[in-house]
């Protein structure tokens, strides 16, 4: 990628943080802190990679994505949005009672949305059958999972990466949104899973290690991905916490609580001044 | 589909035949956790092993999996037993299946205590009771293999979640095949006027046995099928309870939560006359033989016409 080809992504992941803390912000509830460390692979996925129209989103041969980690819907929503999926103004009806923009996402409800999701594990297994479908029907559409790093405490995880690499499917990545921290604290505290990556390796899985926030990581890793025959593979992607807010990075108390009047505003205005140094609209 | 009446063959084994039958529609898929010869989906198997799946023991993943599947045009049946299906995979099936409403088909199979000799831990009879609290999912119970294999068509027609309730115990075969079988409603054996028998699974052939020792003491019993559990069929219980003034319900299934209360909730609302149910009460099984344990546990004809000439006492 070229230096502009990144700025344009950066400026694209810039404003789907400033959707998810909007939708945040006026639900007065969700989880902000997963939804920023996750943007840059939406943004990526949904800018650069993958095969997906808004105008046909339920195309059969499109690529997929399931969104695991189902909490960070403000992401999502804020991905499909600036994609073209749904109108940007329908976000500030996040999780209120008529939107259907709900607390996790509901496939039925919004354009774009591949699975319903939410309760974690169940999303890895259900990107598992898409890619599943995909072999049997002889299809070349790729499937695309995000997972959190608490969500692999979930047994059913490790049953859907027994599952993906015995039948071989090299049409799913999954990505580790690998931030540190859950809900209560340090995965390392919590419950510790490392090393996570040795872990998927002797599951059988390709794994590649990144910084979830380096465009050019993330396109050599996914584009190493669809290079790997005859295994899934896990894209490990160092990320931080609440990215791109001061005051939410690397802190576990942003998890899951929605900022304040003041401390949306400080928010929004940091991810401003970052799309002006990058020369975009806000 | 080949059955005659009275030829003894388990409803398990009706399923992996419909599999094989009606194999041949590509978007078929068959899951299955590690119990193909158990499930008898070992036929779907040999006969299409390119969509045959085997997820080894983790029913919750294959209900997951089958969500994903369904979700790119396959009509899924993932099998299990009814143990690890409804119970193990419940959360799968309401979050992933149930909640998006997909076109899964929950093949559960060593439903009841008729499982028999491996005991209370794999004798399901708490599955329709778990099954009926999602809303949008159909629960149909056959009670021999030809209703089992008209079960199976049915679902694959049918676009959204299907729970099929199947026995291990092979039991007589009661229906032709000019038997005709839609979701959704019960069907009357045998009209009546004292009492109305409402039974499901191996409790039909119970049931029509009970009206016989009825009808040798003078009292008239109507008999009616109920394989559909959900949605029910009100009309038929409405009518019934209108027509003969008591009801008894008869499932191989703890009473609270199946049959029984499905029926008992249309009751009060709709026209309360006096109901008694047969199931198990509130119990777990034990190990030992299916006819012994069903008369054990009074999941037998003797016990419900007991319990007619308890309900018809209430009138």
């Amino acid at each position: 990628m070229d230096s502009n080809e990144i700025k344009d992504l950066q400026i694209h992941a810039a404003h789907v943080r400033k959707m998810a803390l909007e939708a945040v912000h006026a639900a007065g509830a969700g989880h902000p802190g997963g939804s920023l460390s996750v943007a840059d692979i939406l943004t990526y996925l949904y800018f650069k990679e993958m095969n997906v129209d808004p105008k046909d989103a339920k195309n059969p041969d499109r690529d997929r994505f399931v969104l695991s980690k189902g909490h960070c819907s403000p992401a999502l929503y804020g991905i499909l949005a600036e994609r073209g999926f749904i109108p940007k103004e329908d976000i500030k009806g996040f999780r209120s009672i008529d939107s259907y923009l709900q607390g996790h996402p509901d496939m039925k409800k919004v354009n774009g949305v591949d699975m319903s999701t939410g309760s974690l594990g169940q999303g890895i297994s259900c990107a598992n059958g898409m890619a599943l479908a995909g072999k049997l029907d002889g299809k070349s559409y790729r499937v695309y999972t995000a997972l959190g790093d608490g969500e692999i405490e979930e047994g059913e995880v490790w049953e859907a990466a027994m599952f993906a690499a015995h039948y071989k499917l090299d049409n799913l990545t999954a990505f580790l949104d690998y931030n540190g921290l859950q809900i209560d604290g340090e995965i390392t505290k919590v419950m510790n899973s490392t090393p996570i990556d040795k872990k998927f390796e002797a599951f059988n899985w390709h794994v590649i290690r990144i910084d979830a926030h380096d465009f050019n990581q993330i396109e050599a890793a996914v584009n190493e991905a669809k290079q790997t025959k005859g295994k899934p593979t896990l894209i490990m992607a160092k990320s931080v916490k609440g990215k791109g807010v001061s005051f939410m990075e690397g802190q576990a108390a942003w998890h899951g609580t929605a900022p304040n009047d003041e401390q949306y505003a400080q928010a929004i205005s940091e991810l401003d001044a970052y799309i002006d140094s990058l020369g975009g609209d806000k | 589909m080949n059955y005659k009446i009275g030829e003894s063959v388990a409803t398990r084994q009706a399923y992996g035949d419909a599999l094989v039958e009606y194999g041949n529609d590509p978007r078929i898929v068959v899951m299955d956790a590690d119990l193909s010869k158990s499930t008898k989906t070992d036929g779907f198997k040999v006969t299409y092993p390119d969509r045959f799946i085997n997820t080894g023991i983790a029913e919750g993943n294959m209900m997951a999996t089958a969500a994903g599947l369904s979700t790119c045009g396959k009509i899924v049946f993932a099998s299990s037993f009814a143990m690890f299906a409804a119970g193990r995979a419940f959360e799968q099936i309401r979050n992933s299946i149930g909640y998006p409403h997909l076109n899964v088909k929950i093949g559960a199979t060593h439903a009841g205590i008729s499982v028999g000799e491996d005991g209370a831990s794999h004798q399901c009879l708490e599955d329709i009771g778990i099954m009926r609290t999602i809303p949008g999912m159909v629960i149909l119970n056959p009670a021999d293999a030809v209703e089992s294999n008209l079960a199976v068509k049915a679902a694959i027609d049918y676009d959204g979640p299907v729970y099929l309730r199947f026995g291990r115990l092979a039991v007589p075969t009661i229906f032709d095949e000019n038997y005709k079988f839609e979701i959704g409603k019960g069907i009357q054996l045998k009209d009546g006027s004292d009492v109305t028998l409402i039974g499901t699974g191996l409790l039909v052939p119970a049931c029509t046995e009970a009206a016989e020792i009825l009808a040798g003491e003078g009292i008239n019993a109507r008999v009616i099928n109920m394989a559909t559990i959900k949605p029910i069929d009100k009309d038929i219980i409405i009518k019934a309870a209108k027509e003969t003034g008591a009801i008894v319900t008869a499932e191989e299934h703890n009473v609270i939560g199946g049959l029984g209360s499905a029926v008992a909730e249309v009751l009060v609302e709709n026209a309360p006359v006096p109901m008694k149910r047969v199931g198990t009460q509130d119990v777990f099984g034990r190990s030992g033989k299916p006819y012994p344990l069903l008369e054990m546990y009074g999941l037998d004809a003797k016990t419900i016409a007991a319990k007619a000439k308890e309900a018809i006492a209430m009138k």
